[in-house]
């Protein structure tokens, strides 16, 4: 029953760890860019939602997604437009490092303002509520929510990306630039768009992510890494195959755990790693 | 396109001369550092040849191969701990398993390189930086080594380095001379090569050095091995200067792979030059902004943002637009028969 | 000819250091229909980039309807009325027909052309237009960029070598539907590298060699031998 158990939470802890991905396959689709501070930035979001609670007094955590989600997606547009947007060509290394550089200014910033002390946002009775489903396996509320949350994004940017007429400018643009232009398709704005979308679910990302656990300045890059190998497990450029890939993480790291308490996150890359191996393209790749 | 080599050219120039006298004096000063130096300079010195030699294989992977690494620290640290292992329980003279530790490095980049080849562009960085999160995992559950909260050299493996404290400083500040030296020399020699050359055309235009007859994944996968061979020799020498070890400081990615990306980029990425002026700069800034803390990464951060957005080429990519001048000339011959596609103007001089 | 629609002066392009047009006059006047003709390399599409405003000019080398228009950015100049049907259709590949169909008049000037005149005009797209637009045949595709440029309303469209790559009867096939696409109203520039299918349908041609104007005329009006120095150089 443990095991069950475990592989349970596990599958939960997937739809986090999608909400990871999501936003940086997103990005990746329609630009080719690889954030680096994506981690810290979905940081960013669970301290922003922690001066929010601050100002507010006593809330239920959710309840600051009304503020973190436009707060971050206008963050994700003026990074595009201010630094990403100068990075873009065919050559990797400026973003890669551009966003690296960003990723190390954020963690120290918030070191800076908030010190090391790891943090959390508290939902009372949330937490705890559970339905047992059998014996010794309990599904929790606040994992339940988290998963439907990830498939409902995964559903919702799926709609947007293939129905309408924004999604049809982030496919266009990314296909080809300077036709789009012709067509009245301003790049630089229409990856601002995808930036300020992709920090969107960033921002529902981070404030469960700061419900669920302890979080501080340097929790960032643990967050990209795992969403990352979401996305390569799930297969490139297919956002249900990332929630795929993030149960397939969350599993491996529940199960792992289980065996031995310091093997959960082994557990999750080394899993990672055989995909890597036996199915270079993930398990879900795209066919054109 | 069936243009023939630009290769021929004579790399040498006047300033190269000058800068090749001048190099053997500055070595044949700092050898004899001993005679000169303290204590604390010495160990101020040893840290500049580490960083500049880990920012020079770290340029070699990005700048002339295009592989960008975020995950070196994985071979620094496996280094230092199989120096930890060999010295305590191979009973082997420490500095000795220096050049074991490389191999080994080297032998272990096989399997990671396999496997993180398979990821392209910029996904396979984050693939280092996976590998190198397993290696910190990996070790923090050996016990032998003191697991997560690591160990020290043991008294008499430390003793058996040289029979006095100073004399064993002299020892392992020597040897930082000695491979960074040979880091340099490899990095150069590499690069002067028609392989090496390649490796740049690579990086220029995958079409161009496809058409050369290059067979990019083996250039690459070579490059990739013996710099993380390399980086483990160094690594190994890090923490037998610093005598403990432990997971965290072992594969700090601020330490072994934040500050070298800064010092490249700062300098100049693609350049021999660069990871030398990045390491006189980063230090002469860490000396004085030392005491800001965060405060230091945080605008090494910015200033690397910046000069990435304004200037790519780094402060020696500056210099030689403003001067002309190259001291290890190893650069631009390629560019002749690479320069294709729209918006991709020749960045070096001509 | 009373007031072009286009006039082009010393017009010169750049591809880094290499001088691609090298200083070109042209007009086309309201209803006309111009052909460019020239070897590989001539720098045709060159030309027509640069009025489409993907290359970068000088701001008074192109007058369109008088106004400058050298120095203005591409989606600018669709909004004037200037489309394109580039070199090698270059449709967006994850789209759909109709979507291809559907971004090319995003724009929103007024006019003839809407979804239906276009299904009207090409009966196949309107069968496939949920299909993805790579995945029709190459004569298809082309009508799908014709298509694309036509739903922005141009008073002014580009063709550029739109026969490249496809069979004999397809490119018969475009070519007689081309009159309809170019009807009243309409003035259009038709780059080709098959001379007489140029001359067939334009009042008018220009010879390219080099980045330079070596011949202009009206069809009928030179020997081959004349042409064919212009085209290929001495
Ligand atoms: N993106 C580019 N970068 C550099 N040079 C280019 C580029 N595009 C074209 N050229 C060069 O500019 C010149 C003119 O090219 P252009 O494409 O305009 O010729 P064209 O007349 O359209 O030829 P074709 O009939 O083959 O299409 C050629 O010498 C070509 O090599
Ligand atoms: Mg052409």
């Amino acid at each position: 029953m443990e095991w069950i158990n475990a592989i349970v939470q596990g599958v939960l802890l997937g739809g986090l760890y999608a909400m990871f991905a999501t936003g940086l396959s997103l990005i990746f689709g329609v630009m080719r860019l690889v954030n680096i501070a994506h981690g810290d930035l979905i940081v960013l979001a669970a301290y922003l939602g922690l001066v929010v609670l601050e100002v507010t007094g006593p809330l239920n955590p959710l309840a600051t997604l009304a503020l973190v989600v436009p707060v971050m997606a206008l963050i994700g547009y003026v990074l595009q437009r201010g630094i990403f947007n100068f990075t873009l060509g065919k050559d990797i290394l400026p973003p890669l490092l551009v966003s690296f550089g960003l990723s190390i200014i954020l963690q120290n910033s918030l070191l800076e303002i908030f010190t090391a002390d790891s943090r959390r946002l508290t939902a009372g009775a949330l937490e705890v509520a559970s339905f047992p489903m059998v014996e010794g396996v309990d599904i929790g509320v606040l994992p339940l929510m988290m998963f439907l949350t990830a498939m409902g994004v995964i559903a919702l940017l799926q709609f947007v990306f293939y129905r309408t007429a924004m999604g049809r400018a982030f496919r266009a643009t990314s296909d080809d630039p300077e036709v789009a232009r012709m067509m009245g398709l301003n790049n630089r704005h229409v990856f601002a768009l995808a930036m300020a979308l992709s920090m969107a679910v960033v921002a529902v990302a981070g404030i469960f992510l700061a419900m669920r656990t302890n979080f501080d300045p340097a929790s960032g890059p643990a967050r990209l890494i795992f969403g990352f190998e979401a996305v390569i497990i799930g297969g490139l450029g297919n956002l249900w195959g990332t929630l795929a890939g993030g149960v397939v993480v969350g599993v491996a790291q529940t199960v792992g755990a289980q065996i031995n308490p310091g093997w959960q996150q082994l557990a999750g890359h080394v899993v990672f790693l055989i995909v890597l191996a036996v199915r270079p393209r993930g398990l879900f790749p795209r066919i054109l | 396109m069936t243009a023939p080599t630009p290769f021929e050219v004579s790399q040498a120039t006047r300033t190269s001369r000058v800068a090749g006298v001048i190099a053997i004096a500055a070595v044949a000063v700092l050898a004899a550092a001993p005679l000169w130096a303290g204590r604390a300079d010495m160990r101020l010195l040893s840290e500049i040849f580490t960083y500049l030699a880990l920012a020079s294989l770290w340029n070699l992977l990005a700048g002339f191969t295009g592989l960008v690494s975020v995950g070196q620290q994985a071979f620094v640290g496996f280094g230092g701990y199989m120096l930890f292992a060999i010295a305590t329980f191979g009973g082997i003279h420490p500095l000795a398993t220096v050049p074991i530790a490389g191999v080994l490095g080297a032998a272990v980049a096989v399997p990671v390189g396999i496997l993180i080849f398979r990821l392209s562009g910029a996904y396979f960085a984050i693939g280092t930086w996976v590998v190198a999160e397993v290696f910190r995992l990996v070790f923090a559950q050996i016990s032998t080594l003191g697991g997560g909260s690591g160990s020290s050299l043991p008294v008499a493996v430390v003793r058996s380095i040289a029979s006095g404290r100073d004399l064993r400083e002299w020892f392992t500040y020597w040897c930082a001379l000695v491979l960074v030296i040979g880091v340099l020399a490899l990095v150069y020699g590499l690069l002067s090569t028609r392989r090496g050359l390649a490796l740049t055309a690579i990086r220029d235009s995958e079409v161009a050095s496809e058409s050369l007859g290059i067979d990019i994944w083996r250039t690459k996968f070579l490059v990739y091995i013996v710099s993380g061979g390399a980086t483990a020799m160094i690594g190994a020498l890090i923490f037998l200067q610093k005598l403990r070890i432990s997971p965290d400081a072992a594969f700090s990615v601020n330490d072994w792979t934040a500050y070298v990306i800064f010092i490249t980029v700062i300098g100049g990425i693609g350049t021999i030059e660069g990871p030398i002026i990045g390491t006189i700069v980063f230090f002469m800034l860490r000396e004085t902004l030392a005491d800001l803390g965060s405060i230091y990464l945080l605008i090494l951060g910015l200033v690397a943002i910046l000069i990435m957005l304004k200037s790519p080429r780094g402060l020696w990519g500056f210099v030689v637009e403003r001067f002309g001048i190259e001291l290890f000339p190893v650069r631009r011959r390629v560019q002749v028969g690479a320069l294709q596609g729209e918006g991709k103007a020749p960045r070096e001089p001509g | 000819m009373h007031d072009p629609i286009l006039a082009v002066s010393g017009l010169e392009a750049f591809y880094g250091d290499f001088r691609a047009l090298q200083g070109i006059s042209l007009e086309v006047g309201e209803n006309e229909i111009v052909a460019i003709i020239g070897a590989n390399g001539a720098g045709k599409s060159t030309f027509l980039k640069c009025v489409a405003g993907l290359l970068a000019n000088a701001p008074g080398s192109i007058l369109f309807r008088g106004e400058a228009v050298g120095a203005l950015s591409a989606d600018k100049i669709t909004a004037r009325g200037i489309a394109l049907v580039p070199e090698g259709r270059r449709l967006f590949s994850s789209l759909s027909v109709e979507e291809n169909l559907v971004i090319g008049g995003q724009l929103g000037r007024a006019g003839r052309w809407s979804l239906k005149r276009i299904y009207e005009l090409f009966p196949v797209l309107a069968q496939r237009r949920d299909l993805p637009a790579t995945s029709l045949s190459g004569g298809q595709q082309q009508m799908v960029a014709i298509g694309r440029a036509l739903m922005s309303n141009p008073d002014f469209i580009m063709f550029d070598e739109i026969s490249l790559g496809l069979a004999p009867v397809v490119i018969k096939d475009i070519y007689a539907i081309l009159p309809a696409v170019i009807s009243e109203g309409t003035s259009a520039l038709i780059v080709e590298q098959d001379i007489s299918r140029a001359l067939g349908i334009a009042d008018r041609f220009i010879c390219f060699q080099e980045g330079r104007v070596s011949l202009a005329g009206k069809p009928g009006e030179h020997d081959r031998a004349a042409i064919s120095a212009a085209y290929f150089g001495m």
